[in-house]
């Protein structure tokens, strides 16, 4: 079932439906492991409604999801070799940190002490050493997406899914984020996939680039291929050239 | 809707009426009645006691009617001089000398000596005009050997229940309290420790027993012996019974009285004397479901012929009940209460 | 009107709401005690005062235990199982109890459990001959679990449906087991109203009266409301009553002031407002236990109800709708409970809000915490006055001012207000707060006030948790009998009124159709209530 080239595929979307009240969307794609992939386009053409598909969130009406050429259907978002970090409330608000990067290791909080020390160590590594005791309120918006980073490293899932996580934080803090993210991905050599608005975040961190528009997939390009394009006119409004 | 334009003017009148001092102004000769609800209910005596008085004293009759004989009482005390009642009607024997103490009552001037009462009532302020004895009622569907005196309902199988009235918070608990005590005196709280453990459950009042009575959770109520007249006139069946208890029931008196500060004294004892007429007393017994303390103008139907007479009868004087009262009652918890 | 005046406003609107509830209950008591002339009656706390004040924290605490212990699962399961059939009607029984007069409630739970009931005919037909009793402590707290673990799950199913929406995803994505789900994210949830929802479960269970008595099976179950009673109506001795009111209000508040110190501080998750969604509870074993949990609930609450019906239905009841009284006492109760909950709703938003505008300024200063603190208790407390010491102190003070009976129905609406307040302020308070913060700022910004806020902000999100405690508040009315009894007049006969008079007069049948009747119209406020759950979760992320 599965062609030679989507073996090596860390995510192939085929003929995948999904239908509400009155829109329909439609995903078609073969996204290569190992990438960093930016996922852009309007608000409403379907990105979100893409992640939910792969991280198991929405069942597809129509199509086969295989992801690391395994297919998907009928499986629970937990049994996906995928994580998941949100532009906001990633984190249990009442816990504190080194507890909500715990249940990356142990969804039912069963931490060894070589697991708290793998914790503390995840920890350090997105730049949060000795932050475990804070409760998420009294952290910046920047050192939440940390902690939640830190959860996504100690997971260990090949595929990391990010909906516009660095949203709510300003340049500077972009920047050291796409830092961040670009080492640990050097590190661990995993696939991410990555909304964002930003062309900054296009040209600066992403492999390639996955554009949605009114719920398709209508342009899958290099980097440097998608700036250079000039034919589809949101890809131009996107990239600021009216 | 007429009944929502009714009642939306009134509330509206009540906001207006709270911003003004005065309330309103009465109208020409209205005889003011207090009583307990169910006598000005639409099946009770009210309307027609109402009708057959105002055809004689060419005036208005207007009920005010509380919960029961001792709120009664209790919307007595808290008006104070300043009661709107000429009459109050449905206080109980054992209410009378709190009700005397509370100085509201004048003397009614006429002779009961005539009154057919159980055991004789008289007192100088206060009008009989129905009775009732307190009996056990019991389902004879399901109670084949019902007891035949108070010793053996206490002394009877436990497994046999009755539901009793709460004396604290209900009249008939406070009459099935004295007969006990009439009955058993310095033994009744023997009899209690006794009798408890037949008792199902004590209710708040009345109409929590003979519900769970009906519903058939309990083969025995504490009621009166009309009540089994109830079921045969209106509902056509012998199912309930009254038991007649050898050593004799307790009474209930219900009476009535005028009021010092009556606006139209002549007329309230007008109805005092009307009260006792055989008019009144025909329209008691199956309305109100007592019995006539005078001559009727009809006999009596059927029903009541059937029904438990009691050889003898048990009452205390108001006074000794005023006086004793508090005491019996902590006697009664003390025995129910023991486990 | 600026930002700043209209703050001014509903910080006075509030203050005048609470003003109004004080005074309401001070003058009564003063009227009260004014009235009894000094005659000194002996002790109010003799060793019968102290054995029902023990007996009432019992059975209050059990109750409300027991109560919280079974609502727990059940507000799990209708979190969980959002698509279980019936869901939605099993959520609007839930809400039918507190519309029950105590009387028809405990006739209800006795056909089921009781001696002749449903549930010993059945163990008795199977060879048991030694039925359950419900006569005792038991039937009290059976009662009492009826009345309140559906209050209880409502209340708690209302703060599990706050968790913010991601959270459900990242569970999902996480993979946590339905236990840690529990154990972190919706116990804390539910931890944090806790407090409340004790306190309102131990308040309404420390006063019940009609229930303790008819199902206690003798006097040693007795609580101080009866003893209360007693001393106003049977004793009428003011000062007594009164006293063992400030006992009442003493214990069960520094009961609940326990509580507030030994619970942590509510979670207050914000939220984007994004419709929540849960991937969990889906495998078989959790939607089985769930089932199973809903279903117990469903035949816990709903037989009962099936019992009034039946016997409602055995009455003569196209006799009753034609009936003039049943439709005079209807328009009474209809009308007074929807003025009761227009008050009790409107006053408690204000008073809501000008608790949140005076303590969110940056130095909230010791004024502004005692406002806010005396709004949070006299919510709470005003349950424990007792309704027949407020409708004698009332009846003292208006008798100056005319005949009585005019007042009642302003008299009873306004205590039946007073009455839904503790319920009103836990569904709408949390509701509010989370609403605030998340709109508070942005309104501000905007320039958004007075009615367009109201109309544009406030009512959409709060449109549900407004109806749901209207509809408490309407429920709460109809049912009660409590402050009539001393007005009564001709004119003023409520719905439960005319049910105990017939009740009174061997008319069994026709209480049982009014009953039946009263259950009817609590299932449409619930209805009406609720209004809003069923549609389709629009606003998905597309």
């Amino acid at each position: 079932m599965n062609s030679p080239a989507s073996v090596s595929a860390a995510v192939s979307l085929k003929d995948v439906e999904v239908r509400f009240e009155t829109t329909k969307l439609t995903f078609d794609c073969v996204i290569p492991a190992g990438q960093i992939v930016a996922v852009a386009g309007a608000s409403g053409s379907g990105k979100s409604t893409l992640f939910n598909v792969i991280a198991g969130f929405e069942e597809p009406e129509q199509g086969a999801v295989h992801i690391f050429g395994e297919d998907m259907a009928g499986r629970l978002p937990a049994e996906r070799p995928v994580s998941v970090i949100f532009q906001e409330h990633n984190l249990f608000a009442h816990l504190d940190a080194a507890t909500n990067v715990g249940f990356g290791i142990s969804p039912a909080l069963h931490l060894s002490a070589g697991d708290r020390a793998k914790v503390a160590d995840a920890l350090k590594r997105v730049g949060l050493d000795g932050f475990g005791g804070r409760l998420p309120p009294t952290l910046s918006g920047g050192e939440r997406q940390r902690v939640a980073l830190a959860r996504a490293l100690v997971r260990h899932r090949p595929l990391l899914l990010l909906d516009e996580p660095f949203a709510a934080l300003d340049p500077g803090m972009r920047a050291e984020m796409r830092q961040l993210l670009r080492d640990l991905h050097d590190e661990e050599g995993n696939t991410i996939l990555m909304i964002t608005h930003h062309p900054d975040d296009v040209r600066l961190l992403a492999d390639s680039v996955l554009f949605l528009d009114r719920g398709r997939i209508i342009a899958h390009d290099t980097v440097d291929r998608f700036v250079e394009r000039r034919d589809i006119t949101a890809i131009n409004r996107f990239l600021g050239r009216e | 809707m007429s009944i929502y334009t009714r009642l939306l003017r009134r509330l509206a009148t009540t906001a207006i009426i709270a911003a003004l001092p005065f309330g309103a102004s009465a109208a020409e000769k209205t005889l003011t009645i207090y009583t307990y609800e169910s006598f000005i209910s639409e099946w009770g005596p009210g309307a027609k006691v109402a009708e057959a008085f105002e055809k004689t004293c060419g005036c208005d009759v207007n009920y005010v009617g509380v919960a029961d004989g001792v709120e009664l009482l209790t919307r007595l005390k808290l008006e104070g001089d300043q009661s709107k009642a000429d009459i109050v009607l449905g206080l109980d024997t054992n209410l009378v000398a709190e009700a005397k103490a509370t100085g509201f009552f004048a003397p009614h001037g006429l002779d009961t000596a005539a009154l057919k009462v159980p055991g004789g009532f008289s007192d100088d302020a206060f009008v009989p005009y129905d009775y009732g004895h307190f009996a056990v009622i019991y389902d004879t569907e399901t109670l084949k050997n019902p007891p035949r005196s108070l010793k053996e309902l206490v002394e009877g199988d436990p497994s046999q229940k009755i539901v009793i009235e709460d004396p604290r918070t209900s009249t008939p608990g406070l009459g099935l309290l004295l007969w006990v005590k009439s009955v058993y005196g310095d033994e009744a709280a023997a009899a209690w420790a006794k009798l408890k453990d037949r008792v199902l459950t004590v209710t708040p009042g009345w109409s929590e027993a003979y519900g769970l009575f009906t519903k058939g959770e309990a083969p025995m109520v504490l009621s009166y012996t009309t009540s089994p007249a109830y079921h045969m006139v209106a509902e056509n069946t012998e199912r309930y019974q009254a038991a007649p208890f050898s050593e004799g029931h307790y009474i209930q008196i219900e009476v009535a009285g005028v009021t010092k500060n009556a606006k139209e004294p002549e007329v309230a004892k007008k109805f005092l004397a009307f009260m006792t007429s055989p008019e009144f007393q025909s329209i008691i017994p199956t309305t109100n479901w007592m019995m006539p303390v005078a001559a009727t103008k009809d006999p009596l139907p059927d029903a009541f012929g059937k029904l438990v007479n009691p050889q003898k009868t048990f009452l205390m004087s108001s006074e000794e009940v005023a006086a004793n009262r508090k005491a019996w009652i902590d006697e009664w918890l003390a025995a129910m209460s023991e486990n | 009107m600026s930002g700043a005046a209209e703050r001014r406003m509903t910080i006075a609107a509030g203050a005048f709401s609470l003003g109004g509830i004080l005074l309401f209950v001070a003058l009564a008591i003063i009227a009260l005690l004014a009235q009894s002339g000094g005659g000194d009656n002996g002790a109010p706390f003799d060793a019968y005062v102290w054995r029902v004040s023990r007996f009432t924290l019992l059975q209050a605490i059990l109750s409300t235990i027991l109560s919280i212990l079974f609502a727990v699962p059940v507000a799990r399961a209708l979190a969980r199982q959002t698509s279980f059939p019936g869901r939605i009607w099993l959520l609007r029984l839930m809400a039918l109890p507190l519309g029950l007069p105590a009387l028809v409630a405990a006739l209800g739970l006795i056909q089921v459990w009781g001696r002749q009931g449903f549930l010993n005919t059945i163990l008795v037909a199977i060879g048991l001959n030694d039925p359950i009793s419900i006569y005792g402590l038991f039937g009290i707290l059976l009662a009492h679990v009826f009345f309140n673990m559906p209050l209880a799950a409502r209340l708690m199913l209302a703060g599990i449906e706050r968790i913010p929406g991601e959270y459900w995803r990242t569970v999902a994505n996480l993979g946590m087991p339905s236990i840690a789900i529990f154990r972190f994210i919706e116990w804390p949830a539910i931890r944090g109203l806790l407090p409340g929802i004790a306190g309102l479960i131990f308040m309404l269970c420390a006063t019940s009266f009609t229930l303790v008595l008819t199902l206690g099976g003798g006097p040693a179950a007795s609580t101080i409301e009866v003893a209360i009673y007693q001393a106003l109506r049977f004793d009428f001795d003011p000062p007594r009553a009164i006293a063992l009111s400030a006992l009442q209000i003493a214990l069960t508040g520094a009961l609940l002031l326990v509580l507030k110190i030994l619970a942590p501080p509510p979670l207050e998750g914000e939220t984007t407002g994004k419709a929540m969604r849960r991937f969990d509870g889906v495998s078989g074993r959790s939607r089985l236990a769930d089932g199973l949990w809903l279903i117990l609930a469903l035949v816990f609450v709903g037989l009962p109800f099936a019992a009034i019906a039946y016997s409602g239905l055995q009455a003569d009841l196209p006799r009753l709708a034609r009936d003039a009284a049943v439709h005079h006492a209807f328009a009474t109760s209809t009308t007074i409970a929807l003025l009761s909950a227009a008050i009790s709703v409107g006053a408690t938003a204000v008073m809501i809000r000008a608790q949140q505008i005076t303590s969110r300024r940056r130095q909230a200063g010791a004024a502004a915490r005692g406002f806010a603190g005396t709004i949070s208790a006299s919510t709470s407390l005003v349950l424990l006055v007792p309704p027949v010491v407020l409708g004698a102190g009332w009846f003292l003070l208006l008798r100056p001012f005319g005949d009585v009976a005019r007042f009642a129905p302003a008299v009873v609406t306004a205590i039946n207000a007073l009455m839904a307040l503790p319920f009103v302020y836990r569904v709408l308070a949390p509701a509010m707060a989370t609403h605030a913060a998340r709109t508070d700022r942005l309104a501000a910004s905007l320039g958004i006030a007075g009615f367009h806020r109201l109309r544009w902000i406030d009512w959409p999100p709060l449109r549900k948790p407004v109806l749901m405690a209207f509809s408490f508040a309407m429920a709460l009315s109809l049912g009660d009998l409590g402050a009539v009894a001393l007005f009564g007049s001709q004119d003023m006969t409520t719905l439960p009124w005319l049910l105990y008079s017939r009740m009174g007069s061997y008319r069994t049948a026709d209480a049982a159709g009014l009953a039946l009747l009263l259950g009817l119209i609590c299932l449409v406020l619930t209805v009406l209530g609720t209004a809003g759950e069923n549609g389709r979760r629009e606003g998905r992320d597309v």
